[in-house]
C-alpha cells in the first residue's frame, strides 16, 4: 500500500479549479517528484497533504487523501498530528530569526512541551548530522540562523523539520534559490533520506527529477496527466502532453 | 525641456527646508526650556513640595503624581492594546464587525483629550465611584492611548513575514503556539514603538486629568491609587496662569522637569527596543 494515496482529489479556490480529479500513490522511501509548467497546481497538490491549504480562505476541497490508510480530511484528523507526520520544507530557506539552536529544537518544543535540556541537544545534534551539517556547525549553534549561507539555510531548515520526527517530507523547489553545486548536495541529501522519510518534491527542473526522483507526476492545469516510473516519463511517455513538456515544448 | 539637474536641485532643497522646518521648531522648544529652565534646577527644586502658595520649594509630588499616571495608564492599555491588536490582526475575518472596530480605534484616536477627561469623570469618577484619584486618572489616560498602543501593535504583528506563520504551523505548532513564539518576539520592537509614543502623550495631557485625579495644590505624597495626585502638565498649567506673581525660573523648571521625564522614559523604551531589533533580524 502506498504511504499517500489519492482518490478523485479535487480542489477549487473560490471558483477556480486547481486540481481535478488527482490520483496517485506515493510510496514510501522513494522519492516522488510532480514536475509541470508554472501554475498547473503541483504546490497546491503538495499543500494538500500537510492540508497547509487550509490557511487559504475559500478552499474547497473534494475526494480522499489517505495517509497510511487514514483520510486526513475526516473531522478526527488533528491538524497538530498530521502536520508532526508530514512536514515541509519550503521553496525559499526560512529559519527562523533565532539561533540555530533555536531553531532546530522549535518544532521539539511545540510538540513535547519542556524537553530537558540534554534531549534537546540530542535532537539538535542528530538532525544537523542527518543534514550533515553537525561539523561546520556544531562550535555556533548559538549564532543567528540568518547569518549563514543559502545552503546551509536550507539544510537548517530540513534539520528543524527532521527534528519533529516526521515520515514524510514535502519538497517545494527546495533548490530553486540555491547555485548548481549547492543543489547537487541538496540532491544528494535527499538520496540519503529517502531510506528513512517518503519524500514528495515539486520542482520546475526536469533535470532535477529525473537525477533524484523514482517516481514523477507530471501535471498540467490542474491535471494528474501521467504518472509512473521517472525513467519510463522521461524515456517513454505515454501522453503526447508529457512528451511535449519533457522535450521542452513548453516554458 | 527643462534641465534636469536644476530640477534634482531645487526639488533637493525644497525637501530639504521641509525637514528643516520640523526641525527647527522642536530644536528652539528645547533650547528655550533648556536656557529657561535649567536654572530653576536645583535638588531641592526636584526632592521638595511647593511652597509659599506654590511661589517656592518644589515639584516632587507633581513628579511622583506624573510617574504614577503614566505608568497606571501603561499598565491598563498596553496588555489589553496588545490583546486587541493580536485578536485584529492574526484572528479576526474581514467582516462588519471587525470593520466597526477598527473604524471605532480610528475615532477614538480623534477624540480631543478634553472629551477623554469629562468620559473619566462621568465613568469612572462618578458611575464606578473611584472619585478624583489615580486609578481614575490612569484609566482615563489609558484609554486615550489604546489607539496608539493598537495601532501601532497591529503594524508591529502585521509586519512580521508571512512564511514565519506559515513555517511555524507546517512544523506543526497551532495558531496560539505560533503567535506567541514566533510572531510576537518579532514585533515587540514595534509594540515598542507604540507604548512610546502613548507614553508620551500621558505623561504630557492635561485635560484628561483635570476632572479625573489632579489636585490644585497637594503638599504630600498619594498613599494609594484611591487617593487624588498632584501631575506635571497641570501644575505647570496652575503655576503659569492660576497663581499670580509664580517666577519665571519655576515655570520653566517644570517644564523642563516635564521634558527631561518624558525623554527618560522614551530612552529607557528606545534601549529596550533596540535591544530586541539588536537580537531580531530578518
Amino acid at each position: 500500500m502506498p504511504k499517500i494515496q489519492t482518490n478523485g482529489l479535487g480542489l477549487w479556490y473560490g471558483g477556480f479549479h486547481a486540481l481535478k480529479n488527482v490520483n496517485a500513490g506515493f510510496e514510501a522511501n522513494k522519492i516522488t517528484a510532480i514536475i509541470g509548467p508554472s501554475g498547473c497546481g503541483k504546490s497546491t497538490l503538495l499543500r494538500v497533504f500537510n492540508r497547509m491549504n487550509d490557511l487559504i480562505e475559500g478552499v474547497r476541497i473534494e475526494g480522499d487523501v489517505l495517509i497510511d490508510g487514514s483520510n486526513i480530511f475526516d473531522m478526527r484528523t488533528d491538524l497538530v498530528t498530521l502536520r508532526e507526520k508530514v512536514g515541509m520544507v519550503f521553496q525559499r530557506p526560512n529559519p527562523f530569526p533565532l539561533s540555530i539552536y533555536e531553531n532546530i529544537v522549535f518544532g521539539v518544543r511545540v510538540h513535547n512541551g519542556r524537553v530537558k535540556r540534554d534531549k534537546l541537544d540530542e535532537a539538535v545534534e542528530q538532525s544537523l548530522k542527518s543534514v550533515l551539517l553537525w561539523d561546520e556547525l556544531k562550535d555556533r549553534l548559538d549564532k543567528p540562523a540568518l547569518r549563514l549561507s543559502l545552503e546551509q539555510k536550507q539544510r537548517l531548515c530540513i534539520a528543524r523539520l527532521i527534528a519533529v520526527r516526521p515520515d514524510v517530507l514535502l519538497m517545494d523547489e527546495p533548490c530553486s534559490t540555491l547555485d548548481p553545486q549547492a543543489t547537487a548536495r541538496i540532491e544528494e541529501l535527499m538520496r540519503e533520506l529517502k531510506a528513512s522519510y517518503t519524500i514528495i518534491i515539486v520542482t520546475h527542473n526536469m533535470q532535477q527529477a529525473a537525477r533524484v526522483s523514482d517516481d514523477t507526476g507530471f501535471m498540467l492545469l490542474g491535471e494528474l496527466i501521467e504518472f509512473g516510473r521517472t525513467e519510463a516519463i522521461f524515456t517513454a511517455p505515454r501522453d503526447k502532453r508529457t512528451e511535449d513538456y519533457i522535450t521542452g515544448r513548453y516554458g | 525641456m527643462r534641465n534636469p539637474h536644476r530640477t534634482q536641485k531645487i526639488a533637493f532643497f525644497l525637501l530639504l527646508l521641509a525637514t528643516l522646518l520640523i526641525v527647527v521648531p522642536v530644536g528652539l522648544i528645547v533650547v528655550i526650556i533648556i536656557q529657561k529652565g535649567l536654572p530653576g534646577i536645583s535638588w531641592q527644586f526636584l526632592s521638595d513640595i511647593p511652597r509659599q502658595g506654590m511661589r517656592a520649594g518644589g515639584i516632587f509630588p507633581a513628579i511622583v503624581g506624573t510617574v504614577y499616571l503614566v505608568t497606571g495608564a501603561i499598565v491598563f492599555a498596553l496588555p489589553i492594546g496588545l490583546l486587541a491588536a493580536i485578536y485584529l490582526s492574526e484572528y479576526s475575518k474581514d467582516n462588519f464587525l471587525t470593520r466597526l472596530i477598527k473604524l471605532a480605534i480610528v475615532n477614538l484616536a480623534g477624540v480631543p483629550s478634553v472629551v477623554y477627561g469629562l468620559f473619566g469623570l462621568a465613568l469612572f469618577v462618578v458611575f464606578f465611584k473611584l472619585g478624583a484619584s489615580i486609578l481614575a486618572g490612569s484609566l482615563t489616560l489609558g484609554i486615550m492611548i489604546l489607539p496608539i498602543i493598537i495601532t501601532s501593535s497591529r503594524e508591529a504583528l502585521e509586519s512580521v513575514p508571512y512564511t514565519f506563520r506559515e513555517v511555524s504551523l507546517s512544523l506543526g505548532a497551532s495558531k496560539w503556539q505560533t503567535i506567541r513564539h514566533i510572531v510576537l518576539p518579532n514585533a515587540i520592537p514595534g509594540v515598542l514603538t507604540g507604548t512610546i509614543l502613548g507614553l508620551g502623550r500621558a505623561a504630557g495631557e492635561t485635560a484628561p486629568i483635570l476632572f479625573t485625579v489632579a489636585a490644585f495644590y497637594l503638599p504630600f505624597l498619594p498613599k494609594s491609587v484611591f487617593d487624588q495626585a498632584m501631575a506635571l502638565p497641570y501644575h505647570l498649567y496652575v503655576i503659569s496662569t492660576q497663581v499670580p506673581n509664580v517666577d519665571e525660573k519655576i515655570r520653566y523648571g517644570t517644564a523642563f522637569v516635564l521634558l527631561a521625564l518624558v525623554l527618560f522614559m522614551n530612552l529607557v523604551a528606545i534601549i529596550i527596543r533596540y535591544q530586541f531589533r539588536k537580537k531580531k533580524k530578518w
